[in-house]
């Protein structure tokens, strides 16, 4: 090509970014990286290693270590050793460390970009001006938090040593995202990068230590899946934060539970993109190209389930399908491209056969014909059209630049299709009707929604998902919540469990005998048998029987579960409304507080002083949470951009509950109100052994307007009950207070659909301690975070 | 009546005209608009943040370097009406100005990229009325043609008819292209169909002269008015769509571009036909020019990078683009003051 020939066809030309400095620091490090262990880079104690690969070159870049036991072992050590100094700093001295690190990345912005090109195959465009900058925000954002740590979370302490697993397919970005709160907040960390993209997590640590940063507080340790489940099941971790596919995610569910370690799991999904007629039509097919043309598509919260009105799908397939054709797929390091390479061989086969099916099962295909770079892993911008929601590429999160496109009717019918997935990660909505598209964001079961936008992150606007996207949320201020716990679950008791005595049998005589009271089953707002129709009976301390409670067993729970689910007008019910309720069951509770005293002396034994004052607690509880009702409210962020992000509290839906075992009556309110005034549905598995707190209760919710299936009562084994629960994949989360052995259980069989789980794992709680047994410790459990961002100018 | 009807059929058939026109002026098949569409109009919505966003990223995701650089720069200048537009504008003034069209770059400099066998000259003239006369006799037979900007420019508030004549003037002194400006009033009220009455108007006006509609997008205010605005001039037969006179407090953006060039896909979508594009105003640096073009290329296509479809309005651009490709040639950083002065 010469000036000539470029002026005659005005084509583009290259324009390739250096990588001398970045192949330099590799060739410092061609012998082989080590582990970042305790400030030093260590060989591997097996000397084994493996080689990481060039995606848009498929050639070897680096040798990097393959972390086994002793690896991990050591990295953990290290992080232990060094956690309580960590900690023991004060927040300004942590933030000072935090920002010299956001200034370290800022300084060496280039080099990590280039790295981060190289090793991943995505554009450097993406790497400069996203992974990098946002990477650098997040140490800056958190800085903050450290500074003021003390003040803020005055009642939090921190976790303790942190594993953290992180993907490919944003290497640098989700190090920030993990790292920079989990050291602000007092943390230290062990960090096992993805295998096929762990240059930048090793150039950030050899920085870091140059930066001052003491030795032992990050770790890293290199390898593949293997590395990571020594992490995930090493005893001494005591949280593991994980970003990956759902799959691996709930492997490490089952793995952790009854383990005791915290957990966050940001996982796949099928996000969907919703375009009205009444859209920027070409600014919604721009979208298109930021959702799911952005780092190849390889996103979990990419936009790749396009709905699109029926009215206008035409138009905008074809005016999507002429905007493909400008994309241009090139070298990562090129300047003048839209998409690079896919990360692996083995990921482009997987888009390969994924796209194959999809058009055997009818979708059609269009593709943008851009000329393709020979040698590396790439895959052209993609469209499926025509697809059903049957199709496996409406379902499968592909995770390549490939989007399908389904079309809908009405903007319910919009929500429905959105909705209609086990994922619940991201959404976009696209309408210049502000009405309806804030009534779409608000109805959208996705823990993102972006307003005539997609892909947008801050830091200090958390990022995470609902249902089989995973768990918790990184960013912001309920981001932090992750890396801390309440102090005053420090140091809590294993629990005894109330023993069962032995039952005596009743003398009769010839006395007036009481009439007969059988305490039912409460499934929607109606007191019901149990299915088996077998019955337990409920004993007093000293073993004499004091009545029979159902024997509930999995039909029930089916039933209470449909029940609730049915209820879902309290979840839509006004705060006002529910607050109400709320004062107006403590009211009917305190009519009776007698009654419920006695019942609680009876069944344990307790003291009547002891008994009133559980049920006085209980009382207050319920005011506690009357007053919550309308207080526990969200956010509005404020991102670097014209506009708002309102972090908005959801209910999580139907939430399975086991009481503890002690605490008849106050441990049962303990975690029904929190859920219920957030507007959740319940289905509440009572003390096994003192039953009838929870089903004298009853009487009172129906006199006091709780609407029916809000709160469902089944009485019967709790360990039989509580698995049931757990592998419901209708209940959305699951709080079980009880033996080790019982939380494990739920823990593990949550796994099947992610269901977020709340348990005590065997410790007691002091319920009468408010500051251990109420609050916001508990309300935030209640709730996902939903944000939603509305960028706005005219 | 017979007559009449013969006289539209002429009329039609020059609007169909196919007959080659000089290189560097309009040589698509003009606009012969269309019946005023107003459910379309108003159903024009326009996303301001993520306009932003679209043009935001464009410099990030297209560049061009070196050879391809230089070749794009050389494009920019065979797309720029060379301007000047100022109250103490005179004919010597002007006749420097278009020695500078018809010899925009150094041969020397031309040479040294290899483009010494083309000929190289700005779009066009661009001046007032008063000064047509000069241009089209310094401009001689060198094809380039003189642009004059019209209708009360800038403001675009004398009397209607005077407004007309003073197309007509222009006409018969010899400019091929006219620049109009809108009455922003109609944008601003939604008066459309007066808009549209009135852009017909100059369209019939200009006769063989091609029409350029400056809507002056920095006093329409919203990328809601623009895209109205932008259908409207091009429904009632603008050849080409301008954004600004050069004197509104905001001239040529990136994000009204991108506005403007959509209505131009849109219209082409419904129509068949091709409409013109020109920025004006603001635009002085060679970095900036070229993200103009990249727009063009990625949003309508190759043929909007000619100057039948690409227009520039700017009186300093030039000067930076020779110091780019003198840079591009020698390697050296350049100055202005070795590039003749226009």
């Amino acid at each position: 090509m010469n000036v000539a020939k470029f002026f005659d066809d005005m084509s583009y030309g290259s324009a390739p970014e250096s990588d001398t400095e970045a192949r330099a620091w590799l060739a410092r490090h061609a012998a082989g990286f080590g582990h970042f262990i305790n400030g030093a880079f260590v060989p591997s104690a097996s000397g084994k290693s493996f080689d990481t690969f060039e995606p848009a070159k498929g050639e070897p870049l680096a040798k990097l270590a393959m972390g086994d036991k002793v690896d991990v072992d050591n990295a953990v050590a290290a992080a232990r050793e060094a956690q309580a100094q960590w900690a023991g700093l004060p927040g300004h001295s942590r933030a000072r460390y935090l920002y010299a690190l956001a200034r370290m990345i800022q300084r060496h912005a280039r080099l990590f970009a280039v790295v981060e090109a190289i090793d991943n195959g995505k554009p450097l465009r993406e790497t400069r001006d996203l992974d990098v900058p946002l990477a650098a925000r997040h140490f800056y954002h958190h800085a903050g938090w450290a500074q003021i740590q003390e003040t803020e979370f005055p009642d939090q302490v921190p976790l303790g040593v942190v594993g953290q697993i992180i993907p490919w397919n944003f290497p640098f970005l989700m190090l920030a995202w993990k790292v920079a709160p989990a050291l602000a907040l007092g943390n230290t960390v062990v960090l096992k990068p993805a295998e096929f993209t762990s240059l930048t997590a090793l150039l950030f640590a050899e920085l870091a230590a140059a930066a001052g940063l003491p030795s032992g507080v990050f770790n890293v340790v290199t390898g593949e899946g293997q590395t990571g489940a020594l992490l995930v099941e090493h005893e001494d971790v005591d949280k593991i934060a994980f970003t990956g596919s759902t799959d691996v995610g709930r492997i490490i569910r089952e793995r952790t539970a009854g383990s005791g370690k915290s957990l966050t799991l940001e996982l796949g999904g099928k996000s969907p993109f919703i375009v009205f007629e009444d859209a920027d039509i070409d600014g919604a097919v721009e979208g298109v190209v930021d959702a799911i043309w952005f780092n190849q598509g390889q996103v979990c919260c990419a936009g790749s389930r396009l709905l699109v009105q029926e009215g206008i799908a035409d138009l905008f397939h074809q005016r999507l399908i002429r905007r493909m054709q400008t994309l241009r797929v090139g070298q990562p390091l090129d300047k003048c491209i839209d998409m690079g390479a896919i990360v692996a061989p083995v990921q482009l086969a997987r888009i390969e056969a994924l796209v194959e099916q999809g058009v055997e099962q009818g979708a059609v295909l269009h593709q943008a014909k851009s000329d393709m770079p020979k040698g590396g892993s790439f895959y052209p911008p993609t469209l499926l059209t025509g697809v059903q929601p049957t199709s496996i590429v409406a379902t499968e999160e592909i995770f390549g630049p490939v989007a399908v496109s389904m079309t809908f009717r009405t903007p319910e019918e919009a929500i429905q299709l959105a909705n209609h997935s086990r994922y619940g990660l991201a959404a976009s909505v696209w309408s210049e009707t502000i009405g309806l598209a804030l009534n779409v964001a608000a109805k959208l079961a996705a823990g993102v929604v972006w307003v005539n936008a997609t892909n947008l992150f801050d830091a200090a606007v958390g990022f995470g998902g609902k249902r089989e996207s995973g768990f918790g949320r990184e960013g912001g201020r309920e981001g932090c919540h992750e890396y801390l716990k309440p102090k005053a679950w420090v140091g809590r008791k294993s629990r005894t469990m109330p023993s069962h005595p032995q039952l005596k049998s009743p003398v009769g005589d010839f006395s007036l005998s009481s009439i007969d009271r059988t305490a039912k089953l409460f499934i929607g707002g109606k007191q019901a048998r149990p299915d088996g129709n077998y019955s337990r009976v409920v004993t007093s301390a000293k073993g004499m029987a004091i009545g029979e409670v159902g024997e509930g067993n999995r039909k029930d729970i089916r039933n209470a579960v449909a029940a609730a689910q049915a209820a879902s007008g309290w979840t839509n019910a006004t705060a006002h409304n529910r607050a109400q309720i709320l004062y107006y069951i403590a009211e009917n509770l305190s009519g009776r507080a007698d009654e419920f005293a006695a019942r609680i002396s009876a069944m344990t034994g307790a003291s009547s002083a002891a008994a009133e004052a559980e049920v006085d607690a209980s009382i207050s509880r319920l005011f506690t949470y009357g007053a919550w009702a309308d207080k526990y409210e969200g956010v509005v962020h404020q991102p670097p951009m014209r506009g708002v992000a309102l972090a908005m509290p959801e209910a999580l839906g139907v939430v399975g509950v086991i009481c503890p075992p002690e605490a008849p009556l106050l441990g049962f309110i303990s975690l029904v109100a929190p859920l219920i005034t957030t507007g959740n549905r319940v289905v509440v598995v009572p003390s096994e052994a003192y039953p009838l707190s929870a089903t004298d209760f009853y009487s009172v919710l129906e006199t006091s307007d709780v609407p029916a299936g809000v709160i469902n009562i089944v009485t019967g084994s709790a360990e039989e009950l509580a698995s049931t629960l757990a592998a419901h994949n209708d209940v959305d989360a699951l709080w079980a207070f009880g033996s080790a052995d019982l939380c494990a259980t739920v823990e593990k069989l949550s796994a099947g659909n992610l269901k977020r789980t709340f348990v005590d794992n065997g410790k007691s709680t002091d319920w009468l301690d408010r500051s251990s047994a109420e609050g916001s410790a508990y309300l935030r459990r209640a709730i996902d975070v939903k944000n939603i961002w509305i960028p706005y100018g005219e | 009546m017979e007559a009449v009807a013969a006289s539209q059929a002429v009329v039609s058939t020059r609007r169909d005209d196919t007959v080659p026109l000089p290189a560097f002026g309009h040589n698509e098949p003009r606009n012969a608009g269309m019946e005023l569409d107003l459910a379309w109009v108003l159903d024009s919505r326009v996303n301001l943040s993520a306009t932003e966003r679209r043009v935001a990223s464009l410099p990030g995701r297209r560049t061009v370097k070196k050879d391809a650089q230089a070749a794009w720069l050389l494009k920019a200048v065979t797309c720029i009406d060379l301007t000047t537009l100022n109250g103490d504008d005179t004919p010597e003034r002007v006749k420097r100005l278009c020695a500078k069209a018809m010899n925009p770059v150094r041969a020397d400099i031309l040479d040294a990229l290899g483009m010494g066998g083309r000929t190289i000259t700005t779009g066009a003239i661009c001046v007032y009325h008063r000064f047509v006369a000069t241009a089209v006799e310094a401009l001689g037979n060198s094809g380039i043609p003189v642009a004059a900007v019209s209708t009360g420019f800038p403001a675009g508030l004398s009397p209607h008819h005077l407004k007309v004549k003073e197309i007509e003037a222009s006409v018969a002194d010899g400019a091929k292209e006219i620049d109009i400006v809108i009455t922003r009033e109609h944008v601003l009220t939604g008066n459309w169909t007066a808009l549209y009455e009135e852009m017909k108007e100059y369209r019939a006006a200009c006769g063989d002269a091609h029409v350029k509609a400056i809507l002056a997008t920095g006093d329409l205010k919203t990328l809601r008015n623009v895209a109205k605005a932008s259908l409207v001039c091009m429904m009632a037969g603008a050849d080409f769509i301008k954004t600004s006179t050069g004197k509104e407090g905001v001239n040529a953006t990136l994000a009204v571009t991108l506005t403007m060039l959509r209505a131009i896909r849109a219209y082409e979508e419904r129509t068949g036909i091709k409409v013109g594009y020109k920025p004006a105003g603001g635009i002085s640096a060679a970095k900036d020019v070229l993200n103009y073009q990249f727009l063009m290329k990625d949003e309508l296509g190759r043929e909007w990078l000619e100057p039948k479809l690409f227009r520039v309005g700017a009186s300093s651009l030039l000067a930076d683009i020779e110091r780019q490709l003198e840079h591009h040639v020698t390697g050296a950083y350049s100055a202005l003051n070795r590039h003749p002065i226009g």
